[in-house]
């Protein structure tokens, strides 16, 4: 009986996670992303000196997240409801897509040559950061 | 008999009074001649900067372009609004669909007063009431820089809106309460930065179009300068970006106006994106302008309503 009662307890938590969890997910990931441009970013304004040792884990971490931004799974259809994701991502899904796969390109380049300099830093954020407001633009909601 | 007939007389008069008196209070005024004769010779190079401080390529190049893309001004962009859907047209330096043909008493004339060569009134969606705070150097810069980028073919469609926006004449009242070129904020003490910085976000930034709360006539409320607005095309809000609701340092506005990342590495989204693009452009010294007039503004409350 405690194991029936458990066992319905567990497929209850996994259903409600599967329903409410592309959304949570992705947030996550765009925060993992942010978090690790978070490390980049004083380094490029000159801020912090530039630390070949905290540039390459950040531009690790960076690319291991962005690795796993898969489409299907954090974005499956009617999961927009409710959140920033606008419906035009489904109504675009190749562009939205191939959006993200640029982006992932974009990361895994500059992984396999991680910035040597504060200029490359700066350059390296520019070449990733453009694939953060093309996606952004058409596929989000506009928020304050 | 006699009492209507002295009726029907005097209804003739005023329906004649009240149309001479709409005829004449929307007559599209432009510049003196002496005024435009007195527009120096513009420089292409300095034109750049004015460019992308104007933002003209977010409505009139294709959205999403990237380098030489932006400078293909066919228009064709299309703003959905409450008012009904605008299109941009064809600034492109075309002799017959675009703007190659214009002297530049056309040019100064549509972005200041926002009439035509042809004399109508263009409706504000372009934002002429902030580009008339523009001064006549910038102007004339701007349009040589206009006349250097590709003349690209084909007109955009023209804007059709429903009763009683159709008469573009009515807009002639619209500028009588809302085209004003005087600065909007005051700032007491404001440093040369800080003046720098109003006059790129008030005038050729035009940044109050969609940052500000308009009334129900679509002026702006300048007495919520900057407070953030429910979209004008109607998907969400844009934010405030007074001090009371940004709370950004100087060098994280000009910052994020450079790379599109927040201080919280969040990234720039919505029309903004575009915008960010031009601001990129302009000389760092103009992006820490414009965060130090930001910085200088007086707080409001959020001019939209509660999220949610």
């Amino acid at each position: 009986m405690k194991k029936m009662i458990f066992a319905a307890a567990a497929l209850t938590f996994a259903v409600s996670a599967s329903i409410a969890g592309p959304a949570e997910d992705r947030e996550a990931m765009m925060k993992s992303f942010g978090g690790a441009l978070g490390q980049l970013a004083p380094i490029a304004r000159g801020e912090q000196p530039f630390d070949a040792a905290v540039v390459n884990a950040a531009v690790e971490a960076l690319n291991a997240n962005a690795m796993k931004f898969d489409v299907a799974a954090l974005f499956p259809a009617g999961s927009g409801e409710g959140t920033d994701a606008l419906p035009a991502i489904w109504e675009n899904l190749a562009d939205f897509e191939a959006k993200a796969e640029k982006f992932k390109a974009d990361v895994a380049g500059v992984a396999a040559n991680p910035p040597a300099d504060q200029a490359a830093v700066g350059a390296a954020l520019g070449v990733i950061g453009g694939n953060c407001g093309a996606c952004h633009q058409p596929y989000r909601a506009k928020r304050g | 008999m006699k009492l209507i007939g002295k009726l029907a007389i005097a209804a003739v008069a005023l329906t004649g009074a009240s149309a001479l008196a709409f005829w004449w209070l929307t007559i599209p005024r432009t510049f003196p001649g002496e005024v435009v004769a007195a527009f120096p010779p513009g420089d292409a190079a300095e034109g750049e900067r004015i460019f992308w401080a104007g933002g003209c390529a977010s409505c009139h190049a294709a959205p999403g372009g990237d380098g030489e893309a932006r400078l293909s001004l066919a228009g064709g962009l299309r703003l959905k609004t409450d008012f009904g859907e605008f299109v941009a047209p064809n600034i492109s330096p075309h002799p017959t669909d675009g703007i190659g043909a214009w002297d530049i008493a056309d040019f100064a004339n549509a972005m200041q007063h926002g009439v035509s060569p042809d004399g109508r009134h263009y409706y504000p969606a372009f934002p002429y009431t902030s580009y008339a705070r523009m001064i006549p150097d910038d102007v004339a810069d701007l349009f040589a820089f206009l006349k250097t980028v590709p003349a690209v073919e084909g007109k955009a469609p023209e804007t059709r809106l429903g009763f009683p926006f159709n008469i573009r004449r009515g807009i002639g009242l619209w500028k009588r309460l809302h085209l004003d070129p005087a600065p909007v904020a005051s700032i007491e003490g404001a440093s040369a930065e800080v003046l720098l910085g109003q006059y790129l976000v008030e005038g050729p930034g035009h940044c109050g179009e969609c940052h500000t709360p308009r009334d129900l006539s679509g002026g702006l409320k300048t007495g919520e300068w900057l407070a953030g607005a429910v979209s004008a095309e109607g998907q969400g809000i844009v934010p405030n970006i007074t001090p009371q609701g940004l709370s950004w340092s100087a060098s994280d506005i000009a910052y994020y106006l450079e790379t599109g990342f927040t201080p919280d590495f969040d990234s720039v989204g919505g029309s903004m994106v575009d915008v960010q693009k031009n601001m990129a452009m302009l000389p760092a010294e103009d992006r820490e302008a414009i965060a130090a007039y930001l910085k200088a503004i007086p707080g409001h409350p959020n001019g939209y309503p509660a999220r949610r």
